[in-house]
């Protein structure tokens, strides 16, 4: 009686293929918007005599398939951060409010303006990505793309890129009110169109390492909002009024270079030399943490 | 229809995770799985189904032992798994917080599809399985059911010779489970998929798969078509005794029956052979038992005591050797 059953089911799907096949036609006739290689009877995987390897479905490349993870990772941002992005905002000005009372204009109010500014990309960057990939890691959600024939390259980059472009409008608004607040020029706020992709990779790159590094999620969080303290402390005080180990510190920071770079701008003849120096660093660090994010992905995804 | 065109020929095993003591994961598997075939792996918790899953799909290295998948050597190569197969995990994190229609693109781009292509697969499955009206809708805000389908859905953009699906339908109320396995037959009927399921759900395993392998601590217990399988506890049935009270002990041929009976509350469950059963049914229907007796039915072995007998450490019931 069984078998019975089975062989109506075994009718059944055929009809049903035929129907569908014909359907498919038709849309195919009308709409066309279905490729050749969609329509069903592709000769090669039904031809069930050849014991031959199957032939491999394709690999995704590298810029088409960061696009669409940068697409994925962006539309993120309307669900999820939003609230999240102006926190990171709000934060930062309120910083260069409260630095109002204690700097004078000059130099220490540039390097405030800069820091704080640069600060919403240290934050969303480095402690928001360290977040999501210690989540995803632990929760087994790299899964998914390592399943997925995807260079790893690809998942970091694309989602490094989106959270940077995450930074965009807090950076702004945060630079325009301190340019305000202390009166410092506007003119050369075009630097930013450099210095917040490369301060953005380089923190990003940091951030994806701590996730995917960290062996549990609680501590990527834990690196993720000291990397961002550390912006913080080291990026928006005036540095010449730290301790020497302190300053120390601060040059280890790949943010300080941009806060520097940005800085610089702001002066009468900036010296363009040390600006492009200084965000070559950031480049440099970034090319190198997006490289060490890749291996730990890679590592992270396969155990 | 015989051709044996997949082997996993295999001894695995796999180190548990530092701190704790060794556990084999999986211990000396050998499965081979048939083109076009809906395969099952069914086990208590713990089993090793798992991690078994995450060794084909070349997520984990087993530390011994081969995987070979459709003529491609998955431990050597286990990037290629990635281009021949589709795995549909127990988790969506990694889509949660994309819409229905983006993560079904996205992930037929992943799978190395242009734009178009992405798109015009993307929206045929959306309306193959019923999800185009919330097409739009995050992932997050659907109930498990609904995300468990959208999920399958991504698993199914961008085609695959071999489905690897682990759980698909938990969660899902019967309309949805319907178009799983609608869905699932027509690409076996069409282009002859092949189809890998970890399930807990023994009465959809009966239904769906066209063999079953059960796994236990690691080990492959048994392997055969579900109906096989109940062939080997065929000659029992099952006999459920429902007490009003407590069972009328001071019957003698009842208070024989308690060693052999599973006993949950007021209620008795027996595996006997037809004739025994007969027997205990008339002792039971008739005389002084009847007085202390609620329900009782009789049921031939279905793949739930299958389940139960070759369970090994998790059984509740009584071992067939």
């Amino acid at each position: 009686m069984h078998a019975g059953r089975r062989d109506i089911a075994v009718h059944a799907r055929h009809r049903d293929s035929a129907v569908h096949a014909r359907r498919r036609e038709e849309e195919q006739l009308v709409v066309s918007v279905v490729p050749a290689g969609v329509l069903p009877g592709g000769a090669r995987a039904v031809e069930e005599t050849a014991p031959g390897p199957a032939e491999l479905g394709p690999p995704a490349r590298l810029w088409p398939s960061l696009v669409a993870v940068y697409r994925a990772q962006l539309s993120r941002a309307r669900v999820a951060r939003i609230p999240l992005l102006f926190v990171a905002t709000f934060q930062s000005v309120g910083i260069a409010v409260m630095m109002r009372g204690v700097v004078d204009t000059g130099g220490e109010a540039q390097s405030v303006v800069a820091g704080s500014s640069v600060l919403v990309v240290a934050y969303v960057a480095l402690n928001l990505l360290s977040q999501y990939f210690g989540q995803l890691r632990a929760s087994g959600g790299l899964d998914h793309y390592a399943t997925l024939p995807v260079p790893p390259a690809a998942v970091v980059l694309g989602a490094a890129a989106a959270y940077a472009s995450f930074t965009v409008p807090g950076t702004l608004v945060t630079a325009v009110f301190g340019c305000v607040l202390f009166g410092l020029p506007l003119s050369n706020l075009w630097i930013l169109v450099a210095v917040v992709p490369l301060a953005g990779a380089a923190l990003a790159g940091l951030g994806a390492a701590c996730g995917l590094l960290a062996p549990r999620p609680e501590l990527a969080t834990l690196l993720g909002q000291l990397g961002m303290s550390a912006a913080l402390l080291l990026g928006v005080l005036p540095a010449d009024r730290m301790p020497e180990i302190v300053r120390l510190a601060r040059d280890l920071l790949p943010s300080t270079y941009g806060v520097e770079a940005y800085a610089r701008t702001f002066g009468a003849h900036p010296d363009w030399a040390v600006v492009l120096a200084d965000l070559g660093v950031c480049a440099g660090v970034g090319v190198v943490s997006l490289a060490v994010a890749t291996w730990a992905y890679r590592r992270a995804a396969v155990r | 229809m015989r051709g044996l065109s997949k082997t996993y020929p295999a001894v695995r095993g796999r180190r548990g995770a530092p701190g704790t003591p060794q556990v084999r994961a999986t211990d000396g598997v050998e499965l081979e799985v048939r083109r076009g075939e809906v395969f099952g792996l069914l086990g208590p918790n713990g089993a090793g189904k798992s991690t078994l899953v995450r060794q084909l799909t070349g997520l984990l290295r087993p530390d011994s032992g081969s995987v070979e998948i459709l003529g491609h050597d998955i431990v050597r190569h286990p990037e290629r798994a990635a281009r021949i197969l589709a795995y549909l995990g127990q988790e969506s994190s990694a889509l949660d917080e994309l819409t229905v229609s983006l993560a079904a693109e996205t992930t037929g781009r992943l799978r190395g599809l242009d734009v178009r292509r992405a798109r015009a697969e993307r929206d045929a499955v959306l309306e193959e399985l019923g999800l185009t009206p919330i097409a739009g809708r995050p992932l997050k805000k659907l109930s498990g059911g609904q995300r468990r389908l959208a999920c399958f859905a991504a698993a199914l953009v961008g085609r695959r010779s071999l489905l690897v699906l682990d759980e698909p339908t938990t969660g899902m109320d019967p309309v949805a489970r319907r178009a799983v396995w609608a869905a699932v037959d027509r690409r076996r009927a069409e282009h002859g998929t092949t189809v890998l399921l970890v399930t807990h759900n023994v009465i959809e395993a009966e239904t769906v798969l066209d063999r079953v392998a059960v796994l236990d601590q690691g080990r492959v217990i048994a392997c055969d078509t579900p109906a096989g399988l109940k062939e080997q506890v065929a000659d029992e049935v099952r006999v459920e005794l429902v007490w009003r009270e407590r069972a009328p002990l001071e019957v003698p041929e009842v208070a024989v029956l308690r060693e052999r009976a599973l006993e949950s509350g007021r209620r008795w469950t027996l595996r006997l052979a037809p004739e025994e059963a007969r027997a205990v049914v008339a002792t039971v229907t008739g005389g002084a038992a009847f007085a202390a007796l609620d329900d009782f039915t009789l049921a031939t072995p279905s793949l739930e005591d299958v389940y139960l007998a070759l369970g090994g450490a998790a059984r509740q019931g009584l071992v067939k050797a």
